[in-house]
């Protein structure tokens, strides 16, 4: 990955007078020059409304939003590009499973199981659902180093749970989940299995075939793309089945005084006018992952990891949360310093232009089941290197100084 | 490596409230008023607990977990306000405010708390600084409804 760091502009930026070390991307991603250009290349030449034009440019613009389609089919390898709906993001996705999927699905007494991992837009969604059908949310204990704890997950699965829905990868711990075990014993008992991958399709590859998830969401953002684009892919059949969450031009066939008929999935979905750039702009990144191939990258990225972790645990009082060693994270370190609140680390490493997050991150039920406050959470993206690790470590040690115990 | 806003910002009594604090988890009567103020952006969260008799406030204390800057300045405003009447520590509350978003020499009847100044230069800190102030003007106007 030498060579990716001069497709990233905003890399020679200085914060603070240092130079940039961007240790974020589990939040977003920066985004390289060729999504860029795919983005101001599409308003230059080819925009224009789509799916509504009879006139060439129209064409144009539609023949790229629905190639962006193709190749998200293409990348998580779903059998049609007619699997793969555009959504706003992963939250998005997840609130429209949870709104039109959701009411067919589960009734009064059923269970919804989530796990400890979930990042809050894979809990409330479902907590207004339950609320709503007087369905009941059930969560999955971890084992002692943040992984899903399959035992516990064979006992809470009941022939009463019709929906589970769990994190590919966690946002906090960077464990994986054991996503065809759980689909395969998840499915014995009758549920349906939806996977929040947000924080695993930068990292790793991704087949939904092979995983035999019933829906995936990732967000454009997380993945070297644009803001503003997600993607919801689901079975044909169980998007055939599924009421559009929204209403409007574009999804609709035939519209009357009294009623309307819809478009097939997936663009039943999509009411209004897309995120057109944003589309054109995920299919460019998800090119330029594939140019660096999904293999290299992972491996990469874990090479970095352990070398993350390594430094990380020299540091006197560094507390790690999950796994004890680089190669079972995806591209996530979370730790706290004995005697330092992590806010507190995070603008002292900011001031040296060291980037990272401080907080709860989008994952409160998680943080009272581990016992903590808050965190720091490093994260890392194909254009992190050793320099940027030595940078970090070089300012938890300040960190220490500033709060030394005297 | 020194960095003068750092240096600034972490003074060492600022640390040592931060490490020590003063009126931490102090147990105050029964009838003593409380508020809780959460900053949902980072999950810091501080209670103040403040003992009101007549017009004055006889004891005050604080709980909660935080940053530095937020459990020095609950340290300091804690210690400043004690023995104050309530017109006088909205007064001081209200001075405080003003000392962060300028850029004047702190008044002087702030004590200790102009320490706080460091912030200045850390906007996205400016909520840790203000969380203890916030949940004590709660405190003293729930106090004035009650009277």
């Amino acid at each position: 990955m030498k060579t990716v760091r001069s497709d990233f502009e905003i890399l020679k930026k200085t914060i603070n007078n240092q130079p940039l070390t961007y240790l974020d991307t589990a939040a977003t991603s920066q985004k390289p020059n060729q999504v860029l250009a795919a983005i101001q290349n599409y308003y230059l030449k080819d925009n224009a409304n789509v799916h509504r034009g009879v006139y060439t440019l129209s064409e144009q613009a539609t023949q790229a939003y629905e190639d962006a389609r193709t190749k998200v089919g293409h990348f998580l390898n779903a059998p049609s590009a007619r699997n793969i709906v555009f959504t706003r993001s992963t939250t998005e996705s997840l609130n429209w499973l949870a709104q039109s999927f959701g009411p067919g699905q589960v009734e009064a007494g059923d269970e919804i199981l989530l796990t400890y991992l979930e990042h809050h837009s894979n809990i409330v969604p479902w907590q207004v659902l339950a609320q709503k059908t007087g369905a009941k949310l059930k969560y999955v204990g971890l084992t002692e180093d943040g992984q899903v704890d399959l035992v516990d997950f064979a006992d809470q699965l009941t022939t009463k749970t019709k929906i589970v829905s769990f994190a590919h990868v966690s946002n906090v711990l960077g464990t994986l989940a054991p996503v065809k075990k759980m689909v395969a014993m998840a499915h014995e008992v009758g549920a349906r299995v939806i996977v929040d991958g947000a924080q695993a399709v930068a990292h790793l590859p991704v087949d939904v075939q092979d995983l035999d998830v019933d829906f995936y969401a990732f967000s454009g953002h997380k993945v070297y793309g644009p803001t503003g684009i997600g993607v919801l892919y689901g079975r044909t059949e169980l998007l055939e089945a599924m009421e559009p969450a929204q209403y409007g031009g574009e999804m609709i066939e035939k519209v009357g005084l009294e009623s309307s008929t819809f478009q097939p999935a997936p663009w039943k979905f999509e009411a209004g006018t897309p995120n057109i750039a944003g589309a054109i702009g995920l299919g460019a990144a998800l090119d330029y992952m594939q140019e660096l191939g999904l293999a290299q990258v992972s491996d990469y990225e874990t090479d970095l990891m352990e070398e993350t972790v390594t430094k990380l645990l020299a540091i006197p009082g560094l507390t790690l949360y999950g796994p004890q060693n680089g190669h079972d994270r995806y591209g996530v370190a979370a730790f706290n310093l004995a005697g330092v609140h992590p806010h507190d680390v995070a603008t002292i490493l900011d001031q040296e232009g060291v980037e990272v997050r401080a907080g709860h991150h989008c994952a409160q039920p998680l943080m009272a089941y581990l016992g903590l406050p808050a965190t720091v959470r490093v994260s890392l993206g194909v254009y992190n290197n050793s320099a940027d690790i030595d940078r970090l470590c070089a300012g938890l040690h300040q960190v220490r100084e500033y709060f030394a115990n005297d | 490596m020194t960095n003068a806003n750092l240096d600034n910002l972490y003074r060492q009594v600022l640390i040592d409230y931060a490490k020590n604090p003063h009126n931490y988890q102090k147990p105050l009567p029964a009838d003593a008023v409380q508020v809780e103020k959460y900053n949902p952006s980072c999950g810091d969260i501080i209670q103040i607990k403040a003992q009101v008799v007549a017009d004055t406030i006889e004891d005050i204390s604080f709980d909660g977990n935080g940053c530095a800057i937020s459990m020095a300045a609950a340290s300091m405003l804690t210690d400043l306000l004690r023995g104050e009447t309530l017109a006088g520590a909205k007064e001081l509350l209200e001075k405080f405010s003003a000392m962060l978003v300028t850029d004047e020499e702190a008044d002087p009847a702030l004590g200790e708390l102009a320490l706080m100044q460091g912030v200045r230069k850390f906007p996205t800190r400016m909520k840790c600084a203000t969380l203890a102030s916030h949940a004590t003007l709660a405190v003293i106007n729930q106090v004035e409804e009650e009277q």
